[in-house]
């Protein structure tokens, strides 16, 4: 679904990502963990098309389409979703008009008749379920004055409602106290399905305790340096990153000199 | 690549305005210039009595003696008034028309062009449209029905002829002939408007509504409102303007006056779409505004507006709380792209016990777009118990435009409350980018990021008014990407 090569990518003229490279298959859930500061975020952000952010070199396709062509919103409308680590607020904007014309925006893009109100609170109502959302955050303006959990939950809500097929998470888990990180997993885990893929960015391996990926990818300083199962996310636990980070240090040296 | 808000910049200001056409309609002009002459000219053509002309005529030499006021922070050309023609209307064939079916097709053509049919609106009912082209009121729908009720809504001329007494008491009892320089040169050629008077306890049951169209060339327009609501009456009033793209500045001074007596209330809401100039400022409506009313004991003016059009704004809708307990409102979104400038506010003088009054304005700045709030909240010494709420809110979009506020507090009494909040924002291209990754385009992002700063003074006008205006905004910013 998703193929990602050889991709170099900076913001402000600093090299960040350095080079790349990543196929994610449709149903898969993969998680890119690393240190601080090691492009794990980068990575979200190019891949959702933030401006700020150069593709210096390499592709990514998505389903065999160049996805660092379009416009951001050409990307959400075909299926990628990046639920933010910071979501911003919109004062004035209630979250259920926001969402309504982004769906309305997506389905339009898809060939899909615009769903009218009725049909869109039915629709509402039971997603809301599957994130556990409060009512109450439904009129509320787009993200103000929500808690951290509640900015988090409505990511995975949009999420839900949108229905991506490429789904990135960034450090969704960050700020997050036990309970409200179990309610955004369960979210996620309710929303995975042989059609749709997830890419998840975390730097702790707590998150994946609640949602069980396929594979385990680690970022260092812009390159993927070792990729596994699960059971890659628990070694790391046990050892940090820092083992990881020497490694990287001792193979590239040679090579920069 | 681009960034979104360089593109937003660019295409607010190079966007063209949509109105732009002109009606082919036989008209009536007298050539260029003022003078006694052309006061009493102006007041022939209308018919009036005598006492209406010495009105005009006290008022053109009191406006010899007056100098232009340069304390708003707007930059314009000097005006020359001589080069002004006072009076255009479109020719009468015979009689008025005496219904919708013997108006000039044209001018029913120009109205269906901005979305305003008058046929429809008659069938619709609803809103009652007293419909100004140029200087003349042309069409005065639903006024029978009005007048099962008692209640009055028709041009300012009829309103002389019919209703002398109503309005040789209450003209310029708000605005007095005196008052400043563009209300006192309204006064003296002022060419025509609507007057509505609510009587007693009565509640009118539809909005009342005027849509103002400049068309004639090189013609400046003085409208001239009355409304007046007696004891306990309620009457809400929508103004929607619009005009065509014309390449010569246009003056516009009105003056409205609003008299609330005891326990009335007056809401009166103004949706202003006027020509704003080229990309470069050339051309573009010159607005110099005198609105104001006066609240009795326990009545309440909400005064509501949304300002996109216009070169120039010079306007500052006002209340003077007179009674005791009475309430002044203001609301207002004001946009200004391209080289628009708009100095607007609100006065609210206290001089009641109890009295409140509550200020909202929205500020939205783009392109080279200057906005400017300036208000006024004065608590007199008798103004015990006095309470106001100012906020104030600007919005920049791109890094060219400005915002300016200058608040006037002038507290005299040591009882009086008074609150006052503002703030500036960015449309912030991370607000932006969180909406393209939802699917939404930069341009409704834009749209619904305005809409939603504006959302507290949209939600204060009438509903059909409120969706127009959410249009019109959109309309607006439509274009901001590239």
């Amino acid at each position: 679904m998703l193929k990602i090569k050889n991709l170099h990518a900076s913001v402000d003229g600093n090299e960040i990502l350095r080079g790349v490279d990543l196929e994610i298959e449709k149903g898969e859930v993969h998680a890119i963990m690393g240190p601080n500061g090691s492009g794990k975020s980068t990575l979200a952000r190019v891949l959702a098309g933030e401006e700020s952010y150069q593709v210096t070199a390499g592709e990514v396709q998505l389903d065999g389409r160049d996805l660092l062509e379009m416009d951001p919103e050409d990307r959400a409308r075909e299926g990628v979703f990046m639920a933010f680590q910071y979501p911003v607020e919109i004062p004035g904007v209630s979250n259920t008009y926001f969402l309504k014309a982004a769906l309305n925006a997506v389905r339009k893009h898809r060939g899909l008749p615009e769903m009218d109100a009725m049909e869109f609170l039915t629709l509402v109502r039971q997603k809301m379920k599957l994130v556990q959302m409060d009512d109450s955050l439904l009129n509320r303006p787009v993200n103000e004055g929500f808690s951290g959990g509640e900015k988090k939950r409505n990511e995975i809500f949009h999420m839900a409602v949108l229905e991506p097929r490429m789904a990135i998470l960034d450090e969704t888990d960050s700020g997050l106290d036990i309970d409200a990180l179990r309610i955004v997993a369960e979210g996620v885990n309710n929303l995975r399905g042989p059609e749709r893929s997830f890419l998840l960015i975390t730097h702790y391996q707590r998150l994946l305790n609640y949602i069980v990926p396929d594979f385990v990818h680690v970022l260092v300083d812009g390159r993927i340096v070792r990729s596994g199962g699960r059971e890659l996310a628990l070694e790391l636990e046990e050892k940090g990153y820092a083992w990881l980070e020497r490694e990287v240090a001792e193979t590239t040296q040679p090579v920069g000199a | 690549m681009e960034t979104t808000s360089t593109s937003t910049i660019e295409q607010f200001a190079s966007q063209e305005y949509k109105f732009g056409f002109i009606t082919d309609v036989e008209q009536e002009i007298v050539p260029p210039g003022l003078s006694e002459d052309t006061v009493r000219l102006i007041s022939s053509k209308k018919d009036e009595p005598e006492w209406m002309l010495e009105w005009r005529l006290k008022a053109y030499r009191h406006w010899l003696t007056m100098e232009e006021p340069r304390w708003a922070n707007i930059h314009y050309p000097p005006i020359d008034y001589q080069s002004i023609s006072y009076w255009a209307g479109p020719r009468k064939k015979g009689e008025g028309p005496k219904s919708l079916e013997e108006i000039d097709p044209e001018i029913l053509e120009t109205y269906k062009k901005l979305g305003i049919p008058l046929k429809e609106q008659e069938l619709l009912a609803g809103v009652a449209v007293d419909a100004v082209f140029d200087s003349v009121s042309v069409a005065t729908t639903f006024k029978e029905k009005l007048g099962e009720m008692g209640i009055i809504f028709c041009s300012f001329s009829e309103a002389v002829r019919n209703h002398p007494e109503l309005v040789r008491r209450y003209l310029g009892s708000v605005v007095p002939y005196t008052d400043n320089f563009f209300a006192t040169l309204n006064s003296a050629v002022f060419s025509d408007g609507s007057f509505v008077y609510v009587p007693k306890g009565v509640r009118c049951p539809m909005e009342l509504s005027t849509y103002f169209r400049i068309n004639a060339k090189n013609s400046g327009q003085f409208e001239r409102t009355l409304i007046i609501a007696d004891e306990g009456a309620y009457v809400s009033y929508l103004e929607g303007c619009t005009a065509p793209m014309r390449d010569e500045n246009q003056l516009h001074a009105a003056v409205v006056e609003l008299v609330a007596l005891e326990g009335a209330q007056i809401k009166y809401s103004t949706v202003q779409n006027w020509y704003p100039g080229d990309e470069n400022g050339k051309g573009g409506i010159y607005n110099f505004v005198t609105k104001r009313g006066k609240c009795d004991a326990r009545a309440k003016i909400s005064w509501t507006q949304v300002e996109t059009g216009s070169a120039i704004t010079w306007k500052y809708p006002s209340v003077i709380l007179k009674g005791e307990g009475s309430i002044g409102e203001f609301y207002s979104v004001a946009l200004t792209k391209g080289r628009q400038q708009a100095d607007t506010g609100t006065k609210m003088i206290h001089i009641g016990k109890n009295t409140r009054s509550t200020i909202v304005s929205k500020g939205i700045s783009a392109g080279h777009g200057q906005n400017t709030y300036r208000g006024q909240v004065k608590i007199l010494k008798g103004a015990d118990g006095a309470r106001n709420f100012s906020q104030c809110d600007s919005m920049l979009i791109g890094d060219q435009c400005g915002a300016h506020t200058f608040p006037y507090i002038d507290v005299q009494n040591p009882t009086a409350r008074m609150e006052h909040e503002a703030t500036t924002s960015k449309i912030g291209e991370d607000q932006i980018f969180y909406c393209n990754q939802r699917g939404i385009a930069t341009e409704d992002a834009v749209s619904m990021i305005v809409n939603g700063f504006c959302k507290e003074v949209f939600r204060e006008l009438p509903m059909e008014f409120a969706v127009e205006a959410q249009k019109l905004l959109a309309v607006n910013l439509e274009g901001s990407v590239g």
